[in-house]
């Protein structure tokens, strides 16, 4: 190794071996490419297109949502048409659906196959998202897992863990949150996180100065 | 055969061979149709490359529980059966 002449002793360092899903991906993208099924303009476009998605779109449907009781009728009855009315890119997912959170019942997604998300809508999946744990825990023991998510919740309120198994992608609209009541939609829409839309994360008002303003 | 919001259900406990998307831990199970989702090509065929046509109908199902969590997981018309 070059460049490296101290008085130690350690393995060299470096970004680890490629694990084997990226040899793969990468192995089946050349072949692909290669059969001329699609292009590497086509996996780069897509690509930037699933890295520009954030959840800051989702968080403006549910703050309208929660100002326009009409509009979350249409949200509820049609995600898919709520966004493009918003002048928000729903994406190549055929349908969204919408579930509301409410004071007695608890809406949690997860999908215990693989990684289906509303990435549209919220961006990219978190890692936890696709993690075993997290998909094989959210049905069998949602409570203990929401409570790891820092939400607790009363034994009287119902919890639907929804897994969403094939073409339909879910986004919960959580409840508004207490002391919200005076602010504008503007100011809502950054209380609503990523974690809330998925259902392992309540929007709170801060007692503090928000980070980033 | 359709389902209608509100009927009983169980999903079917075969094993099948190859890709499909009935997890294994609803097969058996009673349930209620809770929502009726539009018709989808069939993934189990449309993995290897057919058109996964006829469709098939999607359906959300709310598995019986006997608490206060519940389990709702889509699945295929043709992975359930009536239930009593």
């Amino acid at each position: 190794m070059t460049g490296h002449d101290h008085d130690h002793d350690h393995e060299p360092i470096t970004n680890g071996g490629e694990p084997l899903a990226a040899a793969r991906v990468r192995a089946l993208a050349g072949v692909l490419v290669e059969k001329g099924v699609l292009t590497r303009e086509d996996l780069r476009r897509r690509m930037d297109w699933l890295v520009s998605r954030s959840p800051s779109d989702g968080a403006r449907l549910v703050a309208r949502a929660w100002v326009d009781p009409e509009f979350k009728q249409r949200l509820l009855a049609d995600a898919r048409e709520a966004a493009l009315e918003l002048d928000l890119d729903p994406g190549p997912s055929p349908v969204v659906v919408a579930l509301e959170n409410t004071e007695d019942v608890h809406h949690m997604v997860v999908c215990t196959l693989c990684s289906c998300y509303p990435k549209a809508l919220l961006g990219p999946p978190p890692d936890w998202y696709k993690s075993l744990p997290y998909r094989s825990r959210a049905v069998s023991d949602p409570r203990g897992v929401l409570r790891e998510f820092g939400v607790e919740l009363g034994d009287d309120v119902d919890v639907r863990v929804v897994d969403s198994t094939a073409d339909i992608r879910y986004l919960v609209i959580p409840c508004r949150p207490a002391g919200s009541e005076a602010m504008p939609e503007g100011e809502l829409a950054p209380l609503v996180t990523r974690d809330s839309m998925i259902g392992v994360g309540q929007p709170v008002v801060a007692s503090g100065p928000s980070p980033g303003r | 055969m359709t389902y209608a919001v509100g009927q009983r259900v169980r999903v079917s406990a075969r094993s099948h061979e190859g890709h499909h998307r009935t997890p294994g831990y609803v097969k058996g199970q009673a349930g209620t149709i809770s929502r009726v989702h539009a018709a989808y090509p069939n993934p189990e065929t449309r993995a290897y490359g057919a058109t996964g046509l006829p469709e098939q109908q999607l359906y959300l199902i709310a598995l019986a529980s006997d608490t206060k969590n519940h389990v709702y997981v889509d699945v295929f018309g043709h992975w359930l059966e009536e239930a009593k």
